[in-house]
């Protein structure tokens, strides 16, 4: 198992804007190694600069200095860079901004047209594609009959039928409702479970970070936790210092904690939280 | 109220018109557009009555549909023709009240213009209800794939059109949301006089051209990101193959403008 994405000392700004702003330092020194086959979150708050991290992933932006490397290839290398975004797909917040088709699997196909796939294979991987995010009875609907939850779903389909290694996801779940996070959540899980695809998801939701092996804690441009959930939630104040929060059921047991109750500090979720309150009542 | 609108709005459906390859329905409505207009009687018109009908029944679409097409155009349609019954002369005369005169010319100009544009409307209507917007971007962009050779750039305009139809309901139910917002903080958009609303319509655009200007720019990144480098080197999942019923649809459509015209030609060289 070797690194898919290698971030070595990544500084980025972006440049001054015309009406005489200064150019914004963003990251300023990231170190970051993603193992194959990782599920990771990125949590941050706004402008904490998570979101240009993924986007220099897979060379949307290139870095001011420092280096990124994905699979081996670094991003700045303008040849390799097709092949680079096929490895390392990107789905974004908004699921109406990023389906260019009026038909769902012609959005799906979208990038094996641009990448000349012949098209007896691309009809397979389309059909695959759709089936692996449960949208295949959905594959002639138009985008705009479907839920926030499904687009997404078709978002994502349109990135696995790519075939990539590894795909970044940036606020997949931020504009949806709870019944269309799940279904975002589940997709994500199983790809990352049957495909052994690297999840890098950026998120909000504490309790989606929670799910995953590795949270990467980002602020001011810098990375400041980097640990299994478990851990990197046991820093509360540390987390609530940079103007996160930690999932409810950690907050619950700090709170517990810092009353003077025996509680374990690292708690994540609530079948755990009503483990641990169980057995307190029964001392 | 914006929801009524239809142009371009595409039902999924199997039946014998939607699997039509979509270059051959282009050409076909033309050839129909060029037949409803050669025809210059009202027995031309019920030829091309006859196969509107026909294959409006064939695309399994109902028909309420179409008259929901023809609809927002009503009142212009019957303004026309309402013109046109008062001030055309010719024929029998009807009615004679001071300058007003109903004629049989009139009557009949009218008539035949309001078929005429209903079945425009209808026959249109069916190859957008019938083919998917970007089916037919890419037919066009296919029939229009000749022109690149003079340096047309035949594939950035079909996509520049496919995207734009993308978006249209998209940007309608932006809009609805907008006008929402700007009326709970009291805005008045539907009162005042036709200068007023010009102003107010203000405060709708500028928030819908911002937000489309954030939705082109997070599309062109989501486009990079899925390899998007232009026409060269494309593949369609969009297969296009023409089959014999589509050269019988052409055939067919032909013989219907044939007999427009052989009607026609009887009917000047016997008046």
């Amino acid at each position: 198992m070797g690194d898919i994405i290698e971030i070595k000392n990544l500084h980025f700004s972006y440049p001054a804007s015309e009406d005489g702003g200064k150019p914004v330092e963003v990251l300023k020194g990231v170190d970051l190694e993603i193992k194959n086959g990782e599920f990771i979150a990125v949590l941050g708050h706004n402008g904490s600069g998570k979101s240009t991290l993924a986007k220099l992933m897979n060379g949307i932006l290139v870095p001011e200095s420092g280096k990124v490397i994905v699979d081996g290839t670094d991003t700045t290398d303008e040849e390799k860079i097709f092949e680079l975004r096929c490895r390392v797909g990107m789905v974004f917040q908004n699921p109406d901004n990023q389906i260019v088709s009026s038909i769902v699997e012609e959005d799906v196909a979208f990038a094996l047209e641009n990448l000349g796939v012949p098209y007896e294979e691309m009809r397979r991987r389309v059909d695959d594609s759709l089936k692996a995010v449960n949208m295949y009875e959905y594959r002639l609907h138009s985008p705009a009959q479907l839920s926030g939850g499904q687009k997404q779903r078709v978002a994502i389909a349109g990135i696995i039928a790519m075939k990539p290694k590894c795909i970044i996801l940036d606020e997949p779940t931020a504009m949806l409702d709870p019944q269309g996070r799940r279904e975002v959540m589940n997709v994500i899980r199983k790809m990352n479970r049957e495909q052994g695809i690297t999840i890098v998801l950026i998120t909000h939701y504490m309790d989606e970070a929670a799910q995953c092996d590795r949270v990467v804690v980002m602020d001011k441009g810098r990375i400041v936790l980097d640990d299994v959930p478990r851990t990197v939630f046991s820093h509360v104040e540390q987390v609530k210092a940079i103007g996160l929060d930690v999932p409810q059921a950690t907050e619950l047991a700090w709170r517990l904690r810092k009353a003077g109750f025996d509680i374990p500090a690292e708690i994540i979720n609530e079948q755990e939280c009503v483990d641990a309150l169980v057995k307190l009542f029964d001392k | 109220m914006l929801r009524d609108i239809t142009i371009g709005q595409f039902f999924p459906g199997n039946s014998l018109i939607h699997r039509l390859d979509p270059r051959f329905k282009i050409v076909i409505t033309f050839i129909y557009i060029l037949m409803l207009f050669t025809g210059s009687s009202i027995l031309c018109l019920a030829i091309g009555a006859v196969y509107t009908v026909v294959a409006v029944l064939l695309s399994h679409i109902p028909a309420k549909m179409f008259v929901k097409s023809v609809k927002p155009l009503m009142p212009f349609l019957i303004l026309t023709a309402v013109i046109n019954i008062f001030f055309l002369d010719g024929g029998d005369v009807y009615l004679k009240w001071h300058f007003i005169k109903i004629t049989s010319e009139g009557v009949s100009v009218s008539v035949f213009m309001i078929i005429r544009i209903v079945l425009l409307i209808s026959g249109s209507s069916l190859l957008t209800y019938t083919t998917s917007p970007i089916t037919l971007t890419d037919a066009i962009e296919r029939l229009l794939a000749p022109l690149k050779k003079i340096k047309v750039p035949v594939h950035e305009l079909a996509m520049m059109m496919s995207i734009a139809l993308r978006f249209i309901p998209t940007l309608i139910e932006e809009t609805d949301k907008i006008i929402s917002a700007q009326k709970a903080r009291g805005a008045e958009i539907d009162s005042g006089n036709f200068m007023s609303r010009a102003k107010n319509m203000i405060a709708i655009l500028v928030p819908l051209f911002v937000s489309s200007f954030r939705r082109a720019d997070e599309l062109a990144t989501a486009m990079e990101c899925r390899c998007y480098r232009g026409g060269e080197g494309r593949t369609r999942l969009r297969q296009l193959k023409s089959e014999s019923r589509d050269y019988i649809a052409l055939a067919v459509t032909l013989i219907f403008y044939v007999s427009v015209i052989t009607v026609n030609f009887l009917f000047v060289s016997k008046s």
